[in-house]
């Protein structure tokens, strides 16, 4: 996205920041020693002051308490998020992320900080905030924000037990680099190279010098595009190749809304192109609104660097 | 039974390329130069060439042959699985289509780079460089990676040669829509929609939106073929194949035809559709109901024009008059369609155009369903079939 595009995208997100997730839902199961003995269980948690009545009662408390990492587990939904959920903020802000390519997703930290015991019979309510969302960042795993939810666990005084705030890197994934890559850099993504072969390479080669050839039979001059190894009319293995001028007539067009694709720019326009050499061609338009473009439209074209590694013919309107 | 083929087909000519440890071309050029040396030592010509057998190993598109050596239309092709199984095993498939009349010369190829290129020897690993991974090369830089994208830019040069609207893109949802309404293995079962909600779905690529594209869906689809006297003995009234045909015309890409003088057609589909006719000596004034593929609205349009439903350009009013509708003149993919029902690659398709001809559709037509067309995939290399009442 260019610079004007990621200004409304982020002016989108950081909208998002102090929207109520949850507004303050009590957990539908007050604390329970069979929740306390199972999540003991699973984790292999054997402290006595959650799971041993007796041992508790002669403890400095009295009594047995909830585990205090429990407190996030209350609230769970259960069985029922098998079945979808209702849209709130954090999935609205995640679905704004996907659209714009921010796909990838990782749960980076986890911080609980408690301020009260919890024991059987209280019930706890939780209440969650989007709290933060960070600046653009370039990561290991591609570039993205980092957003932030802070969640409020109180008891049924209304008492504060504690706070959790849980932080999520969204992000464009990248292609990861070969297991033997000697080097730690993550490519950006860029655009999906053509495989280069014997019957292509020649042509892809011309295109990073800047050139658009044009393969030409050396027995009858038949122009043929795509390159292939025979020609069709009078069937020649022998060819040489014409540069073309690039001047062209737009046949048909498309702009690519969806899906977004990582290393490509938004809603990139495609048109078939018809060269004044007479062999159809397909290539970007580029300088120019969707709304603008008409079949018979005159274009020139060159060939431009659209981004690190790829060199492409782009046609403007002339 | 003993397979009717004896004496039925002929080798008439053979050929091998120069044979080396690095050919020093692409396989696409050996595969080329194997099928012409044949085509020379036969004393025929490349549009001599109808059908092509090759094995499932083999890395070259038939079209892609078809288009270097300057073949016309292909009405056959066939590959056997297997490795080395298939070397007979291809002959195997020339010999099924010629004794049949589904092809008169067939081509039947393998060509490899064993050892400068994919190598035997490298087991399973190694990435092939094939014609097929060329051929989306020419696309992909750009952007145009999607089905949606390549239909999309067929269908807006043809909305614009013949003036069809949107409201024919909307009449083919809608329809097939509503018959998917009906169906409860319909992911749209009992979900209307109205033009609102269909010009109210985003933009996919210009000018498809979401509801003029089929389902993604996970789900297979099976019809079992036997012959006449078996299907006389069994549960229900046999359902004859009328004709069936494959086809791909000259200059044909996958997807991509975009080199044709004028590519905002299916020449493709026209071939089939003529050798359909031909074969069951049927037209289309005897087909009473369809089942037109229909991966994307338009696509549904242009097979109505291809199979002589209506004139070119025609197909727009066709709809418009109702022609789907279950009442019209051609009530068509009355399963809801790929659109509505699932996405199965046409094979749902098949079962729909015989629940058709047998009269059990969830939404069979009111008049008597004596012929059901059923059509592949557009844009590619095709074909369709005509399915009739066993007599």
């Amino acid at each position: 996205m260019n610079e004007q595009e990621q200004k409304a995208f982020e002016d989108e997100i950081y909208a998002f920041v102090g929207k109520v997730v949850y507004p303050t839902t009590p957990a539908p199961d007050d604390i329970n020693e069979t929740m306390i003995r199972q999540w003991s269980e699973i984790l292999g948690e054997t402290n006595p002051a959650y799971l041993d009545a007796d041992w508790a009662a002669n403890s400095s408390r009295g009594h047995t308490i909830s585990p205090p990492a429990m407190m996030y587990v209350w609230g769970q939904e259960g069985f029922q998020v098998t079945k979808g959920r209702a849209p709130n903020a954090m999935s609205t802000l995640v679905e704004t992320f996907n659209r714009h390519g921010f796909t990838g997703v990782l749960g980076t930290n986890v911080k609980q900080d408690y301020m009260k015991e919890s024991c059987i019979g209280d019930n706890i309510s939780v209440h969650m905030v989007i709290d933060n969302i960070s600046e653009r960042k370039t990561t290991a795993r591609g570039t993205g924000y980092f957003f932030e939810t802070l969640s409020t666990f109180t008891d049924q005084h209304d008492d504060v037990v504690g706070t959790q705030r849980f932080k999520v890197l969204k992000f464009i994934p990248q292609e990861q680099p070969a297991a033997a890559s000697d080097t730690d850099a993550l490519a950006v993504p860029t655009r999906i190279p053509s495989p280069r072969g014997h019957d292509n390479k020649w042509w892809w080669d011309a295109c990073d010098e800047g050139k658009v050839l044009i393969q030409r039979c050396k027995s009858c001059h038949t122009l043929r595009h795509p390159p292939r190894p025979m020609c069709g009319e009078c069937q020649s293995m022998e060819w040489d190749s014409i540069e073309s001028t690039l001047d062209g007539e737009v046949m048909s067009y498309t702009c690519l809304r969806h899906p977004v694709i990582p290393g490509y720019p938004k809603d990139p326009i495609c048109a078939v192109i018809k060269l004044a050499e007479g062999t159809h061609f397909v290539a970007n338009l580029v300088g120019c609104e969707y709304e603008d473009l008409r079949i018979g439209m005159k274009v020139k074209g060159k060939v431009e660097q659209v981004d690190e590694k790829t060199m492409l013919p782009q046609f403007y309107p002339v | 039974m003993v397979a009717n083929i004896k004496d039925k087909t002929v080798i008439v000519g053979a050929y091998n390329t120069k044979f080396s440890k690095s050919s020093g071309v692409s396989e696409l050029s050996l595969a080329a130069q194997a099928v012409k040396g044949a085509i020379d030592d036969a004393g025929l010509k490349p549009e001599d060439i109808d059908g092509m057998a090759t094995f499932t190993m083999d890395t070259n598109d038939e079209i892609e042959v078809a288009r270097a050596v300057g073949c016309g239309e292909l009405t056959f092709w066939g590959r056997s699985h297997y490795g080395g199984g298939a070397a007979t095993g291809s002959l195997h498939q020339a010999v099924m289509a010629v004794s049949t009349g589904m092809a008169e010369c067939v081509a039947v190829f393998r060509a490899l780079n064993g050892r400068s290129g994919h190598r035997f020897s490298d087991g399973v690993s190694g990435a092939i460089t094939t014609a097929d991974a060329i051929h989306w090369g020419w696309y992909m830089p750009y952007g145009l990676l999607t089905p949606a994208s390549w239909v999309a830019m067929f269908t807006q040069r043809w909305m614009h040669n013949t003036g069809v609207t949107r409201d024919a893109l909307f009449e083919v949802a809608h329809a097939t829509r509503e018959y998917a309404v009906k169906n409860p293995n319909a992911f749209f079962h009992e979900r209307h929609f109205d033009r609102e909600e269909y010009d109210n779905a985003r933009m996919i690529a210009d000018p498809l939106q979401l509801f003029d594209c089929c389902q993604e869906s996970d789900g297979a689809s099976c019809v079992i073929v036997t012959t006449p006297e078996r299907a006389r003995d069994l549960r229900h009234p046999g359902v004859s194949v009328r004709g069936v045909s494959q086809a791909a015309a000259p200059d044909q890409e996958q997807m991509t035809s975009f080199y044709r003088e004028e590519f905002a057609g299916i020449p493709e589909m026209e071939t089939a559709a003529r050798n359909c006719y031909q074969m069951s000596d049927l037209t289309a004034d005897d087909i009473d109901a369809a089942v037109i593929y229909d991966a994307f609205s338009p696509i549904v349009l242009w097979q109505m024009e291809a199979w002589n439903f209506c004139g070119h350009g025609e197909s727009g009013d066709f709809v418009l008059d109702g022609a789907m509708r279950p009442g019209g003149r051609l009530p068509c993919n009355t399963h809801g369609g790929q659109l509505s029902e699932a996405y199965i690659h046409g094979v749902n398709g098949i079962v729909e155009a015989t629940r058709l001809v047998r009269g059990t559709s969830l939404n069979q037509p009111s008049k008597d369903v004596n012929h059901a067309l059923v059509t592949s995939g557009v844009g590619i290399p095709t074909g369709g079939a005509i399915l009739g009442k066993m007599n």
